[in-house]
């Protein structure tokens, strides 16, 4: 059984346009997935209506994440079910601190679990430890979430995040854009190292450019036009892709 | 962004919990206002002949004053005739058998901690008892119009420290009421204070002697509770050269149809190398959340005067009342006095604040700094008003003053209306303001990380105001925040 199975997804802004017109995907346990497809085609609504977000609504079509209907859940249980959405635009919280937000965050989850909550001094631990994978500064942790930070320190600070958290699939939405080559590396050792971690972990990349799958490997590449996924392949799809455009595939769709 | 409205919208509303009333025999003045019913006050409180004239000499001014209109506020007129000046409990008890058991179900409502609850409901505590509350709180309770009582007076009258009612203060230390009333807030001042000044009927005194640090918080805990009653207490607090003192005052009242006027003065004076620090949590009834009907007018002059090389702290959280129009202000009138004023106030459902402050610089050196965080939910109206001025002989005066407002949904409104004024080319006065919104994004991000919407809500309020709360006693500063949270509750879906 597949760690998510979405079939036949259609979901649409409220009282709106159709984005998603059918969705099919299944991603195992231990996977990682890139969907790439060109602006528009619905790439990122999948993933804030995985994640729940409030501004779509779900037509049509089922989800089950971890054995369990997602789409009855809220987005605050989806995320304690261990889904985590990376932002394509991270928020910024003035006045809230990184390690509140986080210690917050973590704790959530260990009581959804039915776990005790980490103490102040455990959780430093662990915060330490994230942050040495990612090379931060200590001062990262007082600052107010992504308040003042640049494009890249914030798309660091996703993936920073989900390895705090540690979700069972973490969907990161255009996390490679926006990055320099250095911190396009250290972000991608990150994701590997959190995907390695644990048999079941699974990740869903979503990307313009082949770029970031140089990084991060995938199993599976899916291209996305128009509210659905239309092709799939292995790793070698998305360097075909790059190579000869997202209307290559239209037109061999169209030609079947 | 239609969503976030939405959302917001969906406010139910968190019943105001502080809204019962209690049948506690009251003795009361008839309706309205005339010289009459001021002789029957200052004759029920047995106060001397100079405290009625001044009382007189108030209301005959305040017959001259118009009612000011100019606080960016929307209100039917006050029929001042229509209000009973004076409200009193039955009298203090000698036990706490004979306490009348309506009492105490107030202050258990309260949930004013137990062991302190026998000593607020008039029983007079001996040093044996008070050793057991240790809370290092004492506390001033005035249910309507009077001060019903005061804890710790013993532990404090051995420092010399005097802290009790108004009208006690009148009897005990007239000398002092005498020397200090009306030199901060004159009785002529404004049309609320002059009517203050003429009906007040108790309120708080403090005097803390040369020298003499308070080893605990002063509290005095404010309650309307009679019907078409209006509260006007009266609170001075004199800090004698080189003393300090922190001081704190909380009040709730019962939900009502009916507006009820609250007109209350402070005066804090400050002498030479004296502290005076002042925090407020405001939870007067704030009107029904639906229809915004009822609710007090919180109409109130606080002022207070520093001398040379002294510091007035002001600290306010301001979540009640269907009205708020006030601003404590300073006077810094020695040389290297301080002036400091933090405040909070949140407007919800039909809620209206008027508030901000007066830093006026006289001496030399002087400093002041203002800090200003409004919150705005519902159809709640948010104005900061605030007025730095900085007089010729001020050499080098410095103000920063920061001005922010926290806007959740789209019905509500926040506002700033700051003025300055600098006659002396050596002052500094630095003012910075931002109004930002919490936005559907910001909650939707705290949702996908398993934080609860109430959870994401307090968070970022929480966060919004954590620079005044640092202000605030640390007791306070827990209470405040909780009350923050409730009185945000339902403020998004």
């Amino acid at each position: 059984m597949g760690l998510l199975e979405i079939s036949n997804l259609c979901a649409r802004v409220k009282e709106g346009k159709d984005i998603l017109k059918g969705v099919d995907l299944v991603i195992e346990e231990g996977e990682v997935h890139a969907i790439m497809g060109k602006n528009g085609s619905g790439k990122s609504t999948l993933c804030q209506v995985l994640a729940g977000r409030e501004v779509y609504e779900v037509t049509q079509g089922q989800v089950i994440f971890n054995g369990k209907d997602l789409l009855k859940m809220s987005p605050e249980e989806r995320a304690r079910e261990g889904m985590f959405l990376g932002f394509q635009y991270p928020v910024e919280i003035p006045g809230v601190s990184t390690s509140y937000f986080l210690k917050a965050a973590v704790n959530e989850t260990r009581k959804h679990h039915g776990l005790k909550e980490l103490s102040a001094v455990e959780f430093l631990k662990l915060i330490h430890e994230k942050m040495a994978m990612f090379g931060m500064d200590k001062s990262f942790m007082n600052r107010a979430i992504n308040e003042g930070f640049s494009g890249g320190e914030k798309k660091r600070n996703e993936v920073f995040q989900m390895a705090v958290i540690n979700p069972l699939l973490g969907l990161l939405d255009e996390t490679d854009s926006g990055l320099d080559i250095d911190a396009l590396k250290t972000v991608a050792a990150g994701v590997n190292k959190i995907h390695r971690s644990d048999s079941k972990k699974a990740i869903l990349l979503v990307t313009h450019y082949q770029r970031l799958l140089n990084y991060i490997v995938p199993d599976k590449v899916h291209v996305m036009i128009d509210g659905r996924i239309i092709k799939s392949g292995g790793k070698e799809l998305a360097l075909v892709l790059e190579e000869r455009g997202y209307d290559w595939v239209e037109n061999e769709v169209a030609a079947k | 962004m239609p969503t976030s409205t939405k959302t917001i919208e969906q406010m139910a509303g968190q019943e105001y919990k502080w809204g019962w009333t209690i049948d506690i025999e009251a003795d009361e003045a008839p309706f309205g206002l005339n010289e009459e019913i001021i002789r029957f006050i200052s004759h029920k409180k047995a106060e001397p002949e100079w405290l009625l004239e001044w009382r007189l000499k108030a209301f005959r001014h305040w017959l001259t004053m118009k009612e000011p209109r100019w606080a960016k506020a929307t209100y039917p007129a006050i029929d001042y005739q229509g209000i009973k000046y004076y409200s009193a409990p039955k009298p203090k008890l000698k036990s706490l058998d004979e306490v009348d058991p309506e009492l105490l179900k107030v202050y258990e409502k309260l949930g004013v901690p137990v062991h302190e609850r026998a000593a607020l409901a008039g029983v007079e505590t001996e040093g044996g008892t008070e050793g057991e509350t240790g809370g290092g709180i004492a506390v001033d309770a005035v249910f309507d119009s009077v001060s019903v009582t005061t804890t710790f007076q013993k532990k404090l009258a051995d420092l010399g420290i005097v802290f009790c009612g108004f009208s006690e203060a009148v009897k005990k230390h007239p000398e002092l009421v005498r020397k200090y009333l009306g030199t901060v807030v004159p009785y002529s001042d404004n049309f609320f204070a002059t009517l203050n000044s003429a009906v007040f009927t108790d309120g708080s005194f403090a005097y803390i002697p040369k020298g003499v640090k308070c080893p605990m918080e002063l509290s005095t805990y404010f309650r309307i509770n009679a019907k078409n009653t209006g509260q006007f207490e009266r609170t001075l607090i004199v800090a004698d050269e080189g003393a300090s003192v922190s001081y704190l005052e909380g009040c709730t009242a019962p939900r009502r149809d009916e507006n009820q006027l609250h007109a209350a003065v402070v005066e804090l004076v400050a002498l030479d190398g004296a502290t005076i620090k002042y925090s407020t949590v405001q939870n007067w009834y704030p009107g029904d959340p639906r229809s915004g009907k009822g609710g007090i007018y919180n109409f109130v002059t606080k002022r207070g005067k520093a001398f040379t090389n002294s510091k007035i702290t002001w600290t306010q959280v301001e979540t009640g009342s269907a009205i708020t129009w006030k601003y404590p202000s300073c006077i810094l009138q020695g040389d290297n006095s301080v002036g400091e004023f933090y405040s909070v106030a949140l407007t919800h459902h039909y809620q209206q604040a008027d508030t901000g402050t007066k830093m006026i610089h006289i001496g030399k050196n002087t400093r002041s700094t203002i800090v200003s965080k409004g919150i705005s939910a519902g159809f709640g109206q948010n104005t900061y008003r605030g007025l730095v001025k900085v007089m010729p002989r001020a050499e080098n005066a410095r103000n920063y003053t920061q001005c922010d407002s926290l806007l959740l949904g789209d019905k509500c409104g926040a506002h700033t209306s700051p003025h300055i004024e600098v006659r002396n080319k050596t002052g500094r006065v630095e003012h910075e303001a931002s109004t930002s919104k919490i936005g559907e994004d910001q909650l939707f991000y705290c949702k996908t990380r398993g934080i609860s919407l109430e959870d994401a809500i307090n968070m970022i309020v929480s966060g919004f105001c954590k620079e005044v709360f640092r202000e605030l006693p640390m007791e306070f500063a827990v209470e405040a925040q909780k009350l923050l949270g409730v009185s945000l509750e339902g403020s998004v879906g």
